[in-house]
């Protein structure tokens, strides 16, 4: 049984570690981006970046002033028990939120959409949003904050087959270059794009390409494979960079998740995770033991599985 | 080539603000105060009487909502600090500009130069873009003190009135000049340029959307 007061303490540690320490590879990734930078205007924004995530670590102070929309994704191995159950798990992460709201601190962001009421914390209806998944093996879980921006660079419509390939690069191109421009999606971001599903699960897919995979990732699908990295240098190939400005650094990276959809469509969403890519991850054991990382490693071959049984057993033995 | 570096006070003078160009690097000094839909709301719409002096203690509003919180014994944490989309004010712009006598407008993506023409030159305002976007934490360090936190019991922490003491708080980048030239408008006509040869081998989507045009005839087939 994983002990309920490791979790109220991980999920605080969490949402620090989020709001304040840029992920490894995000930061590899935009290093390398600044390398090729020609664009002067390009070049100072990275530069100014980089010089920020220093500052956030040094001062502990949170790396960007709209500390976005704290989120949970929690994964469970089969085996794991929650001291309290359920309920105390979701109580545990609402009140890590509102409680690092004020000790970070953090924007407190979310309102009411109407009446634009503001509990000051983070927490409100439906806020943060706790979404699970789930493993064949272990006793553990695992818990994954991400605190995404909330207004620009995502999209979604809907295409058919008749559109092809040629319709995916059309709506990847519009998204990034209306919501680049003057840099509204903060990029270079990590770009989530959903294919499939329907409409929702399309969104859902995007957002999670974008925010649950790392840069350097690649789909276990190869020819899905070939089309992120297709699509990263389509991306980069606009010739816009940080800001809009003049440059060569849009994309950081481009990751793609699929899910069956209706035989008549081609359900196409569209994410950017930005400059303060927020996630953070911890593994926590029934024996008490934290493991703190920033790969949420959630598409495993489990989140990804087509056929009706799961015995990855019996291909395993082929 | 890099940019060019200056220090500016929130109260310039219509001589500093002249030797600006597009795409210099500016570093702010003084009090600065943030400003967005919730106050331009409270003191045009409803009246209520703005809590500074204004321009005379500052004549720079910033488009923000600070990472702060206000601590029991009543003062202030700021941590990071950045701007939010300034598009979204023109409604209230040009008369809190009028109102105010704001020289800086300081924000994340500026304004059209449409929208600086109109309303920012003639009142020899100009528009700092914020970097980044998201150098909360270089801005933060900028933060000599919180000098006061109005209207927060009527707007909540987000959308009140944080007065701040700015010691060479930055960086931003001039994003409009007192001729009402815009850097973003230019930037996307250099893209622009060049952006038909990356369309090339895609295709308009075959359903397309209602309600984007004024046009009621409009079909989202064909």
């Amino acid at each position: 049984m994983i002990p309920i007061k490791t979790i109220e303490d991980t999920a605080l540690r969490l949402m620090e570690k989020a709001a304040i320490e840029i992920p490894q590879d995000y930061l590899d990734g935009l290093r390398a981006a600044a390398k090729t930078e020609d664009g002067d205007l390009s070049s100072f924004v990275l530069q100014a970046m980089l010089d920020n995530y220093e500052a956030a670590k040094e001062d502990r102070r949170a790396m960007c002033g709209d500390t976005g929309v704290p989120r949970w994704f929690v994964k469970m191995g089969n085996d794991a028990r929650i001291e309290g159950g359920m309920i105390a798990l979701e109580a545990a992460l609402r009140g890590a939120t509102a409680t690092a709201t004020q000790s970070v601190p953090l924007r407190p962001n979310r309102v009411h959409p109407l009446w634009r009421t503001d509990h000051n914390n983070n927490v409100g209806i439906g806020a943060p949003e706790i979404e699970y998944g789930f493993e064949p093996e272990g006793d553990w879980v695992d818990l994954i904050t991400v605190h995404k921006g909330g207004l620009f660079g995502t999209d979604y419509r809907m295409l058919f087959p008749s559109d092809g390939i040629e319709g995916i690069k059309r709506f990847y191109l519009d998204s990034l270059v209306a919501f680049g421009k003057r840099g509204l999606a903060c990029q270079p971001a990590i770009i989530g794009i959903g294919l499939g599903g329907s409409k929702d699960t399309c969104m859902v897919l995007g957002k999670r390409a974008s925010v649950l995979r790392t840069v350097g990732s690649r789909n276990s699908d190869p020819r899905i494979a070939a089309l992120e990295d297709e699509l990263k240098e389509l991306g980069n190939s606009i010739g816009m960079g940080a800001m809009g400005f003049v440059g060569k650094n849009m994309v950081i990276d481009c990751n793609i998740e699929v899910g069956y959809c209706h035989t008549g469509g081609m359900q196409m969403s569209v994410h950017a995770f930005c400059l303060s890519s927020r996630r953070s991850v911890a593994r926590l054991y029934p024996d008490g033991r934290v493991e703190y990382r920033t790969d949420p490693d959630w598409f495993t071959p489990y989140q990804r599985r087509d056929s009706v049984d799961w015995a990855p057993e019996t291909e395993a033995a082929e | 080539m890099k940019p060019r570096e200056i220090t500016l006070s929130t109260t310039p003078t219509d001589a500093d603000l002249a030797q600006l160009r597009l795409g210099d690097i500016v570093y702010l000094d003084g009090l600065m105060y943030t400003a967005r839909e919730g106050v331009y709301m409270r003191a045009l719409e409803d009246k209520a009487n703005i809590p500074m002096e204004l321009p005379a203690q500052s004549a720079a509003n910033f488009h923000c909502s600070p990472a702060a919180t206000i601590r029991p014994d009543g003062s202030f944490d700021m941590g990071a600090v950045t701007a939010t989309a300034s598009f979204r004010f023109a409604k209230w712009l040009p008369e809190w500009i009028a109102k105010t006598g704001a020289k800086l407008i300081v924000g994340k993506g500026g304004m059209s130069s449409k929208d600086y023409k109109e309303y920012f030159v003639p009142n020899g305002a100009i528009y700092l873009s914020t970097v980044g976007y998201g150098t909360g934490a270089l801005l933060g360090r900028g933060v000599e003190n919180v000098e006061a936190v109005h209207w927060n019991e009527e707007l909540g922490l987000a959308q009140a009135m944080w007065v701040i003491r700015c010691k060479r708080m930055g960086p931003f980048i001039v994003a409009s000049d007192l001729q009402g030239n815009c850097l973003f408008e230019r930037e996307n006509a250099k893209i622009s340029e060049r952006i038909a040869a990356v369309y090339e081998g895609t295709r308009p989507a075959t359903l397309k959307r209602y309600g984007e045009t004024d046009d009621r005839t409009d079909e989202v087939i064909g």
